[in-house]
């Protein structure tokens, strides 16, 4: 599968661009603040039906009411478009040629993309609720009833949780409302558990694949945490019930689960350096890369921003090796100088696409 | 927005807090008043008024209507062994339309909701349960005809959970209502047909 055209309107500071690709190397050169990462995000909205940065009206450039983004993706034989356009104000409208998505989320994981930015390491530093997302992004894409539990449980927690706050409000209880919420929490609670445990121990072996080939004599673990290994959900709640009342939210359940990163015996957030936690980042996004690609039965797009610029050379060498063996699939990769990409490039033999930009403005060289 | 006028300013922002209503819509709405000869915005104003302080909701069922018991109630047309739960006026209209159905009904006021602030204890779920446990009760079926959203699930999960020791039969309309709809918008066919095909609820 690969991006073929790409047209934007007022979308960041792009105020009216199209595109051709090829199916292998793009390159973005172009000084800082010139709209490289923007493009990369305009890829990353077709996909996912979302900026991977910011909140849908940060996107529409400034002084403008709309943005318009549309790509004509091909996959095998099939060439299908692709558009969203987003009035201020309105609701944003996802297109599969003519015909409108009736719900986002049917459109999410048929055009898989991979972000790799070796700078956001917040993956590794925040609380457990970025490693969830990462994780339930990835399974959602692959699986239907994983994101619809998800959504049920996240609206079961929403309410038990305000549900609490209201006995605590009022000096009431009401055992049984409580219990219409367990009984969701539950039921959608046990899917998502029993599918992180199945995709952790499927994902696990691919992510140390990567990592030692990163780098080469260090073994990272990967451990899926949760109280649900103990404990039932339905035990768990209730035995935590007094406490749930008292604090005024719920204290046990998969909104509690964690993934750990560690390294060397320690924990990575503690112990690794900063080019280790780059390392295990990249290793992170390749094995979701090739998960995807070995459900969907195609290489997912990848998008490399700055990945030159913030790995050091061996790192380097090694992402250059899986792109000389042709591992990867199409590629959009961003350099603020123009020329090492392109060295680093004729140096492994393979040919490229670079686009110039600047301003908003691009021109293939 | 600037506005020539308080008067104008003041009722915008009056007629602005309606749902589906904006400032634009609003001061059109006002122009076109001031435009009217004055007896129209009186009697508009006369019958808001009239509206909210004569209204009243049916003691048994909490159906709006003018007297203390609403017509449904008082009907000797209508079957009494039968009850049929909704959400809102809005929807005891819309089954109404289907002339599928000869019961009584009870308007529960809104859905459980806590994150909106709405407790089981806000809606008219005791009166239903004090309903079916008077003595001269003679209800012997109870529908659950809630929408089939995640609220409306909970809400029916609830009630059963509640009234399924009395000795009454509880149903749900049969999901002939697209999942994720609002019953108000269903139409009147499939409507009728979930009525009539209703099922025990498990
Ligand atoms: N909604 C918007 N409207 C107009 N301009 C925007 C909008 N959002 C972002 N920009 C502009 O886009 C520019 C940043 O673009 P981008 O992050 O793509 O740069 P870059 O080429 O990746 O730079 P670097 O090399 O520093 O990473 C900024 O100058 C910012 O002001
Ligand atoms: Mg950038
Ligand atoms: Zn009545």
């Amino acid at each position: 599968m690969h991006l073929k055209e790409l047209k934007l309107t007022n979308f960041k500071n792009y105020q009216e661009v199209r595109l051709d690709f090829q199916s292998k190397i793009n390159v973005l050169v172009g000084k800082n603040g010139s709209g490289k990462t923007n493009l990369l995000d305009a890829i990353h909205y077709l996909s996912l039906t979302r900026s991977a940065f910011c909140a849908d009206n940060f996107v529409i450039r400034l002084g403008e009411q709309f943005f318009f983004v549309k790509g004509l993706f091909q996959t095998g034989k099939n060439l299908e478009e692709i558009s969203c356009s987003l009035q201020s104000g309105s609701k944003k409208v996802f297109k599969e040629g003519v015909n409108e998505y009736g719900k986002l989320s049917d459109h999410v994981g048929k055009y898989p993309v991979v972000l790799i930015a070796p700078d956001d390491t917040e993956l590794v530093k925040e609380g457990s609720e970025e490693r969830r997302k990462f994780f339930d992004s990835i399974i959602a894409q692959l699986d239907r009833q994983y994101l619809e539990a998800l959504i049920q449980y996240n609206y079961a927690l929403k309410q038990r949780n305000s549900l609490l706050k209201i006995f605590a409000e009022t000096n009431s209880f009401d055992a049984v409302a409580l219990e219409s919420y367990d009984q969701l929490l539950i039921k959608s609670g046990d899917v998502i558990f029993r599918k992180r445990k199945e995709f952790i121990s499927e994902f696990i072996p691919v992510f140390q694949k990567y990592y030692s080939f990163i780098v080469a004599d260090e073994v990272a673990l990967l451990e899926y945490k949760t109280e649900l290994d103990r404990t039932g959900l339905e035990a768990g709640l209730t035995s935590n019930r007094q406490r749930d009342l008292y604090l005024q939210r719920t204290n046990f359940g998969i909104h509690r689960d964690d993934f750990h990163f560690i390294l060397g015996g320690g924990e990575l957030k503690k112990l690794g350096s900063q080019g280790q936690q780059k390392s295990f980042i990249i290793a992170l996004k390749l094995a979701q890369f090739e998960i995807l690609k070995n459900h969907k039965g195609f290489k997912p797009i990848l998008l490399l921003d700055d990945i030159f610029d913030k790995l050091d050379d061996a790192r380097i060498a090694k992402l250059l090796d899986l792109i000389k063996r042709d591992e990867l699939g199409q590629l959009f990769i961003t350099d603020a100088r123009p020329d090492r990409t392109r060295e680093l490039l004729e140096h492994i033999n393979v040919s490229a696409t670079i686009f110039t930009v600047e301003k908003g403005q691009i021109t293939k060289i | 927005m600037e506005y020539p006028s308080k008067l104008i300013e003041e009722a915008v922002n009056q007629i602005s807090k309606l749902p589906g209503i904006g400032k634009k819509t609003a001061l059109r709405l006002v122009l076109h008043l001031i435009k009217e000869r004055p007896e129209s915005t009186t009697a508009l104003s006369e019958a808001l008024t009239n509206l909210r302080s004569q209204i009243r909701f049916c003691k048994h069922c909490f159906n709006i209507s003018d007297h203390e018991v609403c017509s449904i109630c008082t009907s000797h047309r209508r079957e009494r062994s039968i009850v049929c739960v909704v959400e809102d006026t809005r929807d005891v209209m819309a089954i109404e339309n289907t002339s599928q159905y000869t019961g009584l009904y009870h308007v529960l006021g809104g859905v459980i909701s806590p994150v909106n602030g709405i407790g089981p204890a806000d809606l008219t779920i005791e009166a239903l349960i004090e309903r079916l446990n008077t003595a001269s009760s003679e209800i012997k079926e109870v529908i659950l005809a809630l929408s089939p959203t995640m609220e409306g699930d909970t809400t029916a999960f609830y009630i059963n959970k509640r009234i399924k020791d009395l000795p009454v039969k509880v149903s749900t309309i049969a999901r002939g209502v697209p999942v994720g709809g609002d019953l108000e918008y269903a139409d009147e066919i499939t409507l009728g047909r979930s009525i009539t095909g209703r099922t025990l609820f498990n």
